[in-house]
């Protein structure tokens, strides 16, 4: 019998997978790695404000994150810095404030590992609700603003010329970033957000040949190293969040180094 | 500065790097409010816009295919017919990464004229392309205003190609320098002062052959008015 950790574990690391295929598809698309980690790095000022407020913790990273996602679209209106200077700044500035602010609370005591590097195994029953339920909104969202993304990614001046409302739509996906980040911080830690992100839907890109193929593949590499990673940690008690990226990045290799006509064939598939 | 295009109309903005080409023409399509002035479009006017260039990320798997059908409202059956009018059909398949630069250029026409424009705007729709390629894709446009009857704006560095594929010039440097037929510009003392005498000698001898031969001229087709 399989405990009931473990299962927690496996269907919220899944869960958290199948999400990150698709929107990690549109991160390495459209560049955004840094974008997400810089998000992912305020985490720690939405578990203080969590505390400050007296509300759950996951709501008050999802605040932050939005607040952080708002932030950034308007700076990256000006031009006086370059966009990785000014998120640099964003994310180690966010990220040390929170370090701080919790350092003044004395009656607060919150394990930093758990946070940095997530603590799947811990993973309680209401983090898999949100994990299915703010994970199955997002994809939702996603889904809805696909074509309109397609055509962003494509080129922005183009799809704004043909009447779609680039900057809504780019609106709306930054806050469905920011909620799945949130979501996805209880996994694999602030830290390795992005990780889980790209490292899939990298791997996923040799082997697709549309756009929706890459997605879907991300998923699926993205569960398998969830799988593979929660085996070895618990085979050799290794912290699980670092031991899924480990895998994913392993899985990434072996695919890297696949020869031209297995590729292609998955590409007919 | 004043400038207006009518149906069935090809005008090329010139003007060296700086001088304004772009702005005007992102003030145009409505992706920048001027700061004074004013554009007007005929109402229902539909714009077909060919952007400068495509900046996709490697890891973005497109074939020409799936851009042309994302355009085409997944119409696919429209797909080939205009890739057959730009001349690129062979490319259907490939993905937009594996393009030859005239390739490029030739899908982005087809993607500009999925929405049937009455205006077609095109961002130095040469770049890119080596000069036998640019005098393809001349002739092409020319092909594509005569078949269609849409007007043309596009952009252009280029003195001496697009001289012999437009009716219009407008060259530009911060304000409209000077502007009419290629022939009256390419004399216009401001032009001369503007890009130095060498390069309109060279430009007028151009012209002056168009003028000429235009009866079995590929570029022109005969359509040369001034002559």
């Amino acid at each position: 019998m399989i405990d009931d950790f473990l299962l927690r574990a496996l269907l919220g690391g899944i869960g958290v997978a199948l999400v990150a295929g698709p929107f990690g598809s549109f991160v390495v698309w459209r560049r955004l790695a840094y974008f997400g980690d810089t998000l992912s790095h305020s985490a720690l000022l939405g578990v203080a404000l969590g505390f400050i407020l007296h509300i759950n913790l996951t709501v008050g990273i999802i605040v932050i994150c939005q607040l952080l996602a708002i932030l950034l679209f308007f700076s990256q209106q000006q031009r006086q810095l370059a966009s990785d200077t000014m998120l640099g700044i964003f994310a180690h500035g966010a990220l040390s404030l929170g370090l701080v602010i919790l350092a003044f609370m004395e009656d607060v005591r919150i394990d930093l590992v758990a946070y940095l590097f997530g603590d799947i195994l811990a993973i309680s029953n209401s983090d898999l609700g949100w994990v299915f339920v703010g994970g199955g909104i997002a994809v939702a969202g996603l889904l809805w603003l696909w074509k309109p993304l397609l055509a962003i990614t494509i080129h922005e001046d183009l799809a704004r010329v043909e009447g779609i409302p680039v900057d809504r739509i780019n609106w709306m996906f930054l806050g469905l970033i920011a909620l799945i980040i949130a979501v996805m911080m209880k996994v694999v830690g602030m830290l390795l957000v992005t990780a889980l992100l790209i490292i899939p839907a990298a791997t996923a890109r040799r082997f697709a040949a549309s756009p929706e193929m890459m997605a879907v593949f991300a998923s699926l590499i993205g569960s398998l190293a969830v799988c593979v990673g929660l085996y070895g940690s618990f085979q050799w008690d290794t912290p699980t969040g670092p031991t899924i990226v480990v895998a994913a990045c392993l899985i990434f290799m072996v695919g890297f180094l696949l020869p031209k006509e297995i590729v292609l064939r998955a590409q007919k598939s | 500065m004043n400038l207006r295009i009518g149906r069935g109309e090809i005008l090329t903005i010139i003007g060296p790097n700086g001088a304004g080409k772009t702005t005007l023409l992102r003030v145009a399509l409505g992706l920048q409010t001027p700061t004074s002035g004013k554009v007007s479009l005929q109402s229902g006017l539909t714009i077909g816009y060919m952007p400068q260039r495509l900046h996709l990320d490697p890891t973005f798997p497109l074939t020409v295919k799936r851009l042309l059908i994302l355009a085409c409202k997944s119409d696919t059956t429209r797909v080939l017919p205009l890739l057959e009018e730009v001349g690129a059909a062979h490319v259907i398949d490939s993905s937009m990464q594996n393009l030859s630069g005239g390739e490029l250029q030739r899908v982005l026409l087809a993607r500009a004229l999925v929405r049937e424009p009455d205006l077609l705007v095109l961002d130095e729709p040469v770049q890119g392309v080596d000069v036998h390629g640019q005098v393809e894709l001349y002739q092409l446009i020319s092909r594509i205003r005569d078949q269609r009857g849409c007007a043309v704006l596009m952009v252009s560095h280029d003195l001496h190609l697009v001289m012999a594929a437009t009716d219009q010039v407008l060259c530009l440097n911060r304000h409209i320098c000077c502007s009419g037929t290629p022939e009256s510009v390419t004399n216009d003392p401001a032009f001369v002062e503007l890009f130095g005498p060498a390069a309109v000698q060279y430009m007028a001898v151009y012209v002056h052959d168009q003028n000429h031969h235009h009866d079995n001229c590929a570029i022109c087709g005969g359509r040369n008015k001034n002559d």
